[in-house]
């Protein structure tokens, strides 16, 4: 009877100052939002991906982990021949951070906003530091066709490499196109660009 | 390459530049020129009761603003729900002016040229709570409530790009480009940084409120737009505020 009224007193209090779990904060949103220009309410829908990384702090369990990136995996097109592309456009694109947003024009070449979080061409003074610098990022890799599938998939999904990493979808979600994705490729790891001087 | 020792000499030259940039714009702010057009929004007869708002209860009392801004956001019992400062402007703005809400949020956030009236009420109400403590409310079963939907809603990630705040604010020491990030959910770094909100933007030569930067930070994190005033926006900024409880109110301060 005791444990019963202790129980039925949690209970009570509990509800209050309980953060509400993933799916209650996507359902308030659904209410708190409204769609504008490219911006889509769908866009608040979390896939798989982005409940376990909430739900985990962007620390899933090992074999979440692992399952879900080999999903994301499946998501990864390459297009046909080499995927190299122009350096030189490539770095345009890394300094571009638009895209998708709802004052963006839907259909408008977007950026990578790559500079935002990494360091690439020594050039660039104002590069964030969110994510690793990449300067250098061929020089001490290379360029083979193992390497170019890599850096090419990265981009285009980088959840399959590390499932709750902060970098963006960039191919899946429709912010970059695959000749785009190239050029970046060989922002990296072409032996003329910048990045490996 | 040849570019090491010297660029590294530049980065350092543009680091120091920056930091003397960031401390010219904090010592002389323009963000007076936005209380004085706020005191007179304040006192001004509007909407159809063509009343102004200084009988508006920010939670002191009817018209008290001394320390107001400060004690926000809180629950206010008749609107039976928590409210920031422009929410609450909001409420008195349909409630005592008689004002529609589609009329009164039309233009809540301004341009350079044409600063919003909730701008400047803004700037004017929170320079009467410096040298205040920040203590916003959070007792109330809908402070709490509020309290933890802001920390979810932290670490939500959604959008496009599949962020939450926590991927640009959630590590000590990180920039985007030269843009130091503030670890928003750890005291140390929110206390100064909410302490000095609303305030003057330099680059865009704006008077920004913390309801535009919740706006703002959605629309980079390609999300749909967060209505106005909305329970996600005020509990972010509830959050983020009792995150920073026990600073001293500086504001309205200058960004870059």
């Amino acid at each position: 009877m005791k444990v019963f009224a202790l129980l039925l007193a949690l209970m009570v209090a509990l509800p209050a100052a309980a953060e509400p779990t993933p799916a209650e904060v996507q359902k308030i949103m659904q209410r708190d939002f409204h769609p504008r220009g490219q911006a889509t309410m769908e866009r608040l829908a979390q896939d798989g991906v982005q409940r376990v990384c909430t739900e985990t702090r962007d620390r899933p369990p090992a074999e979440v982990a692992k399952a879900l990136e080999a999903d994301q995996m499946k998501t990864i097109t390459y297009p046909q021949g080499s995927l190299m592309g122009d350096w030189k456009r490539g770095e345009t694109i890394a300094q571009s951070g638009r895209g998708l947003t709802w004052n963006d024009k839907a259909g408008e070449a977007g950026g990578g906003s790559c500079y935002n979080c990494h360091e690439l061409s020594p050039q660039e003074f104002s590069h964030g530091t969110i994510g690793p610098s990449l300067r250098g990022f061929g020089k001490t890799r290379g360029a083979g066709a193992d390497l170019q599938r890599y850096v090419y998939g990265k981009i285009y999904n980088a959840k399959a490499y590390n499932l709750c990493s902060q970098m963006p979808r960039l191919g899946l979600s429709g912010t970059l196109t695959p000749e785009q994705i190239k050029d970046l490729v060989a922002l990296l790891l072409d032996p003329a660009s910048p990045v490996n001087q | 390459m040849g570019c090491a020792a010297a660029c590294a000499a530049q980065a350092q030259d543009s680091a120091k530049e920056i930091q003397r940039y960031r401390q010219m714009i904090a010592e002389g702010s323009p963000a007076e020129l936005f209380e004085l057009e706020g005191e007179a929004l304040w006192k001004k007869a509007q909407g159809p009761k063509n009343v102004s708002l200084e009988k508006c209860d920010l939670g002191r009392g009817a018209g008290v603003l001394k320390g107001a801004y400060a004690r926000l956001p809180r629950y206010f019992k008749d609107a039976d729900r928590v409210m920031d400062l422009e929410t609450r402007l909001l409420y008195c703005m349909t409630t005592l002016q008689g004002r529609s809400r589609e009329e009164a949020t039309k233009r809540v956030f301004g341009t350079a040229d044409q600063p919003s009236e909730m701008e400047s009420l803004s700037a004017y109400i929170a320079a009467q709570s410096r040298g205040t403590k920040l203590d916003p409310g959070i007792s109330h079963p809908k402070e709490k409530e509020s309290y933890e939907l802001g920390r979810a809603l932290y670490f939500h990630r959604a959008g496009a790009w599949d962020f939450s705040c926590a991927s640009c604010h959630g590590e000590e020491g990180k920039r985007i480009r030269m843009q130091d990030l503030p670890v928003l959910y750890k005291p140390a770094s929110a206390r100064p940084i909410i302490a000095t909100w609303p305030a003057y933007r330099v680059s865009t030569s704006q008077f920004v409120t913390l309801q535009w930067r919740m706006n703002d930070c959605y629309r980079q994190m390609r999300t749909p737009e967060p209505n106005f005033g909305s329970e996600t926006t005020v509990a972010l900024i509830h959050f983020l505020t009792a995150t920073a409880k026990g600073e001293t109110y500086k504001g309205p301060g200058s960004k870059r």
